[in-house]
């Protein structure tokens, strides 16, 4: 798929993202552009997220499903796009995905605590895209992009433009959901990032 | 215009405040319903997943109705009750297990009944995503013969929850309201009415024979509350809360969350009735049984539904939990219902193939923030009690699983019991628990009374950061605000625990690890029950306050590498190349430097 498209499925069908990161990182605000966009658009939309304790600096994830009417939880194995704010939260997650599914990742990633307490090996970027296989990744620099834009906080902006083109939805739909759920002071800024994200989805 | 409101969302800022449909969570929805019900009163306590009911409603700057976060669910509900009583409309949130505390007041709210719509909102959390166990809230309606309303999607939610005030004013019942997580925290288009204010006033109505419970009494109001029950199950039909759909010789009977994932993967001939709403009609249930060959249920945890089908369904076999086709713990989805169904020789629209597992990748757990208090006191815990036992309860600290200072959790207060009861059992190691101060307030107070008036020999942590934190910062008595944000003066902690009957109270902050760590030597070295109450604020609501304290570096060419700030387990340090260093997430309490042997650490210098 290129471009932006419109939603097309039928009952029981749907686009299923998953959004995964750290907790803290923005998974949920993400989600929550993704779930404007599609009330925008009149289309049906579900989604699940870690609430509560787990948040607290542990693996999260989001699902949001675009075009379903029934529940809210993908099943592993046939998400559609993988979006992830950290690369080691890629891998872990990366099983949700169909063969054919699309991973987006952000290059960075935390080395877990405990790792360093228990003096545990710490795996490198290229372990973990050795870990990926043959899936399809593509790696934004989500970090330097951010700041290019302004503001390091706007990677999860950076990282859905560049995975926007493959959603069903308008860019015109993403950006009106920007609008009505960052902060009124930072729209502009999270505007720049989605931009600069998409063109950095590109290359 | 009419003007649709959703609680705490940022709506002022939101251009589309006004249309109908909203992308909301689950709990947002729900606590909209409640408004559009015109609620007058919502009391309760937090506990994943229902706390944003009351958050929204509190955080509500247009409120009309009453909110308060209570000191415990049994607290929150006899207050909801008497609400009930003096005829408005009450609702009580709690987690599943909070419904144990107040299960006290709910089994006889059923025989004294209701006047104004009282709805209990008890959510339960399949898979113990955040919980001590799975257990099934529709049991506590079966128990206490009351009706139970279980959603399958939010827009079910949003509706039954709005319509269950009216159900218990037709039955004068409490109606107990069962979401589920994938209900509570998950997420979806919801269409939305009106919100609706109140113009009740409260009057309550004298009248011995249904308020006091004496046994001449209550042996009428028990029989009173049996004679309901036929009229119940025949509404909850008529309503449309229990419905089904005949398409072939073969049936799933499906309640909850899982009727939505029955929905996505069912095949086009087999039949599907719904369930919503309990006490079941039996009659209707075995009429639709009769119409099929087999039938199979779908529904987490506890086999409510299955028992009575298994009741009305004559030779008809019955597959599901009880069969061993479908598990009795954890939560269902998509793919696993598909597999319970084809492994009984029911048709789905869709199969699935096992995905193939994840890489084996460091875990990576929840666990305390940089800065947290919780974590200098456990360390601090672990260096002056080496050998102890360490007892504790329900919040952020139980993270301290990793530290190795939590050696018991099994319900809210339950730290300074089981330390007492250790102590009565003749352990002679030393025994050090641990509490929160909302949990403290909630059921530990009982706890520290009967310790001290027994002559337990325990050290008691009051681990008090001055919020609810673990749940989403919600005020509690140490506040020194209310739910709705008025100030008010904070309960000590100190003077409670001396009224309780200890003599050695102290109270000092972790991050002033010397004066904490002789402290604790000092409770170590002493006979009885020993208070120590860890006083510092949560670093979250700091941020939130926006106390900003300077960072903290490792400089580089002074590290020796001895990993003592390492072992300490701040997510703010880390190790490259051998030495430690700082991320931009130290918030500044300072320990680490306390913990470097060579000076190290200092503040960070901007360059």
């Amino acid at each position: 798929m290129s471009g932006w498209g419109h939603w097309q499925g039928g009952e029981g069908m749907s686009f299923d993202v998953m959004i995964v990161g750290i907790g803290g990182q923005g998974t949920i605000l993400t989600s929550n552009i993704l779930g404007k966009a599609c009330v925008i658009e009149g289309i049906p939309v579900r989604g699940a997220e870690t609430h509560g304790m787990a948040q607290r600096g542990g693996s999260v994830e989001s699902q949001i499903r675009i075009g379903q009417e029934f529940g809210p939880l993908i099943a592993p194995g046939t998400a559609d796009l993988l979006l992830s704010f950290d690369l080691m939260e890629a891998v872990r997650a990366a099983h949700w995905l169909k063969p054919e599914g699309q991973i987006y990742s952000s290059r960075e990633f935390v080395v877990p605590t405990s790792v360093f307490m228990q003096d545990l090996p710490a795996p490198t970027e290229q372990m973990l895209l050795e870990m990926l296989g043959d899936r399809q990744i593509t790696v934004i620099d989500s970090r330097e992009i951010a700041e290019q834009a302004g503001n390091v906080l706007t990677q999860n902006i950076v990282m859905l433009g560049a995975a926007s083109p493959m959603l069903p939805l308008q860019k015109e739909s993403l950006q009106e959901a920007i609008r009505r759920t960052v902060p009124p002071k930072t729209i502009d800024l999270n505007l720049k990032a989605f931009d600069m994200g998409i063109e950095a989805g590109k290359l | 215009m009419t003007h649709t409101r959703t609680g705490n969302i940022d709506r002022e800022s939101d251009p589309g405040f006004y249309m109908v449909v909203h992308y909301l969570l689950g709990n947002e929805a729900i606590a909209h319903g409640c408004l559009e019900a015109a609620v007058d009163v919502a009391c309760g306590y937090p506990g994943t997943p229902s706390s944003e009911v009351i958050d929204t409603l509190r955080m509500d700057p247009d409120r009309a109705c009453k909110v308060e976060w209570s000191v415990n669910e049994k607290v929150a509900f006899e207050e909801a009750l008497a609400v009930s009583w003096c005829g408005l409309r009450a609702l009580f949130t709690t987690k599943h297990v909070g419904l144990n505390v107040a299960a006290d007041p709910l089994m006889t709210s059923a025989y004294t009944g209701t006047k104004g719509g009282f709805v209990i909102l008890s959510a339960d959390d399949p898979y113990a995503h955040s919980s001590q166990n799975e257990q099934d809230s529709r049991c506590y309606a079966r128990f206490a013969r009351i009706p139970c309303l279980d959603p399958s999607t939010l827009q079910e939610a949003h509706d039954m929850v709005r319509d269950a005030f009216a159900l218990s004013e037709e039955f004068s019942l409490p109606v107990l309201f069962r979401p589920t997580t994938r209900i509570c925290h998950s997420k979806s288009d919801v269409d939305m009415g009106d919100v609706v204010v109140s113009d009740r006033t409260a009057s309550f109505e004298k009248d011995a024979g249904q308020y006091v419970v004496i046994p001449a009494h209550t042996r009428i109001l028990h029989r009173k509350l049996n004679q309901k029950q036929p009229a119940l199950q025949k509404r909850l039909v008529e309503l449309g809360y229990n419905r089904y759909e005949i398409r072939g010789k073969t049936a799933v009977i499906c309640g909850g969350v899982g009727a939505s994932y029955v929905r996505e993967v069912i095949g086009p001939d087999v039949s599907v009735a719904t369930i919503g709403a309990y006490p079941i009609d039996e009659g209707w249930l075995r009429e639709f049984i009769s119409r099929h060959e087999k039938v199979m249920v779908i529904e987490e945890l506890s086999p409510v539904i299955e028992e009575v089908a298994r009741q009305v369904s004559g030779t008809i076999p019955v597959y599901g939990k009880m069969s061993g086709h479908v598990p009795y713990e954890g939560e269902m989805a998509p793919d696993r219902v598909a597999g319970y169904l084809n492994a009984a020789g029911f048709e789905t629209s869709v199969t699935y193939q096992p995905a193939e597992k994840p890489a084996a990748l460091p875990v990576r757990p929840p666990i305390l923030c940089a800065g947290c208090a919780h974590r200098t006191a456990m360390y601090a815990m672990k260096k002056v009690f080496r050998d102890a036992i360490f007892p504790s309860d329900i919040g952020c600290y139980t993270l301290g699983i990793q530290l190795g200072t939590v050696d018991t959790t099994i319900c809210m207060g339950a730290s300074i019991t089981i330390a007492s009861g250790m102590s009565l059992a003749g352990e002679t190691r030393d025994i050090v628990c641990t509490i929160g101060d909302s949990t403290f307030l909630h059921t530990g107070i009982q706890g520290l009374v009967n310790a001290v008036y027994n002559g337990a020999n325990i050290t008691v942590v009051i681990l008090d950061n001055r919020i609810t934190a673990m749940t989403g910062h919600q005020p509690n008595p140490t506040t020194g605000l209310t739910a709705c944000g008025v100030a008010t003066p904070a309960v000590p902690l100190d003077a409670i625990c001396r009224a309780s009957g200890a003599t050695f109270v102290e109270t000092v902050s972790p991050n002033d690890l010397t004066t904490f760590i002789n402290v604790l030597k000092e409770a170590k070295a002493r006979a009885g029950v020993k208070v120590i109450i860890a006083r510092q604020p949560c670093v979250i609501s700091e941020k939130r306050s926006k106390i900003v304290r300077g960072r903290y570096s490792v400089q580089q060419d002074a590290c020796i590498g001895c990993k003592a700030c390492i072992k300490f387990g701040c997510p703010a340090i880390e190790l490259n190349g051998g030495l430690a260093s700082i991320t931009d997430l130290c918030s500044g309490c300072g320990v680490c430097v306390q913990i470097c042997p060579v000076g190290a650490i200092g503040r960070e210098v901007k360059e």
